[in-house]
């Protein structure tokens, strides 16, 4: 008889599990919290699922649907990637609304497969450049702004610290680049600017991974003499790269970092070298905005959450808030466009994030003002032609340099045509028509 | 008792020659080889198939192409993943160059473009011995690697340097579910599996035994040690080349160097070290152990079902694999396909030791 009872109540009690489940949106989380790049993947992986735990405790949820997560350790490997991603796709109810793979290696991974599984792909600031043409992409969802646009903006920021854009004309740039894929792939669009704005630029490659770079700074310094620095780097790079740049007495306020070289991981191994460099950004910086206010009041000051305190406000943790909102707003949107406040499905989502606006009204509700730009993505469009702001490090901490730029989509957005035209040749693919 | 030989006769030399001489193994293996075939496609799911038994399998291809290096010829070599990465590259371009070709083509093509890196690379080996070898295998690794990201001509010059594989179709269909890709995979693996069991009981493979066993003897007994390390060079290049081209084109669907890191080639080679040099069945034993346990272990660890925090879980799972390659090579320095022969010697015997 007693273990009659222990079973009715097990399978009670599992059923209403089952039903409280059904309410509930799973959302994975992919991230890397060990190997050589374990500083920026812990701060996205616990900052991303922060801001659900937030949202849970604070709104219930979204709609009141809860949100549950789960995380998984990819180690910044493309299998790993895989692993996790086919793990956690049919997950929660309704599988996997979206998926972050957080690696360029990662993202040509699971693109494909996440189309025929209906899950969108948001790579927010790194992965497929031309994925932006949405007609070509329709899963794949670079938000905000690519590498591209990004270098648009940074000759425009350069412009604007000399004074104007005609005065770049006979400008010396030279770009110090990671060698792999991901630092060469802004030669091409800076070799568009330098035809429009008649400056010159030239490359320097750095091996990975980056800790030996005394040659090429003493041939930047003492041979080819430019007015600027464009550092393109990733991980050790960066922090070895200022070094060697103050001790060839280059100065830092010249020297312009990409957003994966702009975090105080990057800076604050540097130490004084660092005083006065700049870099992009498609967030802001610190921890004035109510947003992440109302996480230390709802989250951190309770002793929950999983960042770290000190590390509140800096780059990497601010940049896992950021890609959290895009991705929750994208699901508040599909629950509206339902018509219905229940868990979300992948096909669901990816007609969300098709209309996605992050309109000034919507940031405020946010309270990401200055956080996050505004941006609207629309299915010709999965960028979204969100602006860069540009930072400066100031006394050990990354302070505002610039308003947000607008980026130059005259030469960005053909060239992203033209290299997903050709992705569709290749594949055999008739490009969605978007109505427009 | 449960391995009987009692009653069985050899009563000609084929027989006596044969790879499974006990009919209880033959038909081990044949029923393993129908389980596998059969069976797994049908009861497990995607999860299974696409991120564990597809890289399994792929391993097992690359490990028994090294084995054949370090294992049977003595040469140690940390070119695994540069030739991985000859045959992904080779294969893209050959099938983005030729339409038209049949995708099995296309791979066993990819993979003589492989051997033939190999060859090239080989070439020190004639001089050089030992860990001076690992050494310039390493350095065929980094040259590979830096002409596949430098050169745009091998990535079409695709801006990112990460291209998308072509699909898999054959005469009209396009291989695509988890099931049809294990499948591929399968195929391929027990092919040169029986491939490489034949080759290592030839004449050259003996002629490998003997250069790693004493290369001076061997050359004095007649055995042409330039041929016989170059065509090791080659045909271990040639399975790696294939594994290459199988884990860019059925597994991950992306073409990339960084797939095919330094890291990637130590894995393998750990996979010929713990399943055991020299032995094919070892190779298949030691690309389980590498690709399996890890995912097991962070799989298990979940259940506890967050007590653990993901990024103790992630350290505690290189912690555990660790330790349990230390304590296997401790307790069993000729890897897990000693384990194995002995616990068929165990199975002779049973009931009754002596």
């Amino acid at each position: 008889m007693q273990f009659r009872k222990v079973a009715i109540g097990v399978t009670a009690a599992a059923m209403l599990a089952g039903s409280a489940q059904a309410a509930e949106q799973f959302i994975p989380v992919a991230a890397y919290w060990t190997g050589p790049y374990a500083a920026g993947g812990s701060a996205f992986g616990d900052g991303m699922a922060d801001y659900y735990e937030f949202l849970n405790i604070r709104d219930g949820g979204i709609n009141g649907v809860k949100l549950t997560y789960e995380k998984c350790e990819t180690a910044y490997k493309t299998d790993r990637i895989v692993e996790c991603y086919e793990k956690m796709k049919n997950n929660g109810p309704t599988g996997s609304p979206f998926y972050h793979p957080f690696s360029t290696g990662g993202t040509y991974a699971v693109f494909e497969r996440a189309e025929a599984d209906k899950i969108p792909i948001i790579t927010i600031g790194y992965g497929r450049t031309d994925a932006s043409d949405g007609r070509v992409f329709p899963y794949l969802f670079p938000a905000l702004t690519n590498y591209w646009s990004q270098s648009t903006a940074k000759i425009k920021f350069i412009g604007s610290l000399e004074g104007g854009m005609e005065k770049l004309k006979g400008l010396k740039i030279a770009n110090v680049h990671h060698d792999s894929a991901y630092g060469k792939e802004t030669i091409p669009v800076l070799e568009e600017q330098a035809k429009k704005y008649g400056f010159e630029f030239r490359n320097f490659p750095v091996a990975h991974p980056g800790l030996d770079q005394k040659a090429i700074w003493l041939q930047i310094a003492r041979q080819y003499r430019p007015d600027y620095v464009i550092l393109r780097g990733w991980g050790v790079m960066n922090p070895t790269s200022l070094k060697e740049a103050a001790r060839v007495r280059f100065p830092a306020n010249k020297i312009v970092g990409v957003w994966w070289s702009g975090s105080e991981e990057d800076t604050r191994p540097a130490g004084d070298a660092a005083e006065g460099y700049y870099a992009a950004g498609y967030h802001g910086a610190g921890t004035d905005y109510p947003v992440i206010q109302w996480m230390m009041e709802h989250l951190y000051s309770k002793g929950k959450g999983s960042v770290d305190q000190d590390r509140l406000g800096t780059i990497y943790v601010n940049r896992a808030f950021a890609m959290a909102m895009v991705g929750t707003e994208a699901i508040r949107d599909a629950m509206k466009m339902v018509g219905e406040n229940r868990p979300v499905t992948g096909p669901e989502v990816q007609a969300a994030l098709e209309q996605l606006t992050f309109d000034k009204a919507r940031l405020e509700k946010l309270g990401a003002v200055g956080l996050l730009p505004e941006f609207a993505m629309t299915c010709q469009d999965h960028e979204g032609g969100a602006p860069v702001r540009f930072l400066q490090w100031n006394n050990g901490a990354w302070t505002s340099a610039s308003d947000w730029i607008e980026t130059d989509q005259s030469i960005v957005r053909p060239m992203v045509e033209k290299s997903a035209a050709a992705y569709a040749a290749e594949k055999g693919i008739t490009p969605r028509d978007c109505g427009a | 008792m449960i391995f009987r030989e009692a009653g069985q006769f050899k009563s000609s030399y084929r027989e006596d020659e044969a790879h499974l001489v006990l009919r209880e193994e033959r038909l081990f293996v044949l029923a393993v080889t129908l389980f596998a075939a059969v069976v797994v496609p049908a009861i497990a799911g995607e999860y299974l198939l696409r991120s564990i038994l597809i890289p399994f399998l792929i391993f097992a291809l690359a490990t028994i192409g090294l084995n054949i290096l370090v294992g049977y010829t003595g040469l140690i070599s940390l070119g695994t993943a540069g030739f991985m990465a000859v045959g992904a590259f080779a294969a893209y371009k050959i099938a983005t160059s030729f339409p038209w070709m049949h995708f099995g083509i296309v791979f066993v093509l990819a993979a003589v473009v492989a051997a033939v890196v190999g060859i090239a690379f080989g070439l020190p080996s004639l001089r050089i011995k030992g860990f001076y070898l690992a050494v310039t295998t390493l350095a065929a690794h980094f040259f590979i690697e830096w002409t596949l990201t430098h050169f745009g001509w091998f990535s079409n010059y695709a801006s990112s340097g990460v291209i998308s594989s072509p699909p898999l179709e054959t005469f009209g269909y396009v291989i695509d579910a988890a099931w049809e890709r294990y499948l591929l995979c399968l195929g391929f693996l027990v092919v040169m599996t029986v491939i490489a069991k034949n080759l290592v009981r030839s004449a050259l493979g003996r002629s490998w035994m003997a250069i790693r066993d004493m290369d001076v003897a061997a050359e004095v007994i007649g055995i042409p040690i330039l041929k016989t390390k170059l065509l090791a060079f080659a045909i271990s290049s040639f399975y790696c080349g294939l594994a290459g081209a199988l884990w860019a084109f059925v597994f991950l669907g992306s073409v990339e160097a960084q797939a095919f890191d330094i890291f990637r080639a130590f894995d393998v080679l750990f996979m010929v070290i713990i399943g055991g040099l020299g032995s094919i069945v070892g190779s298949y034993l030691g690309a389980g152990f590498f690709v399996i346990l890890p995912i097991v272990i962070t799989n298990v660890a979940g259940l506890f079902g967050g007590a653990v925090a993901t990024d103790t879980l992630a350290s505690l799972e290189l912690v555990v694999f660790g330790g349990m390659i230390v304590f296997f090579l401790i307790v069993e320095p000729f890897g897990l396909a000693r384990i194995w022969e002995l616990a068929k010697e165990k199975l002779r015997l049973w009931p009754f030791p002596y």
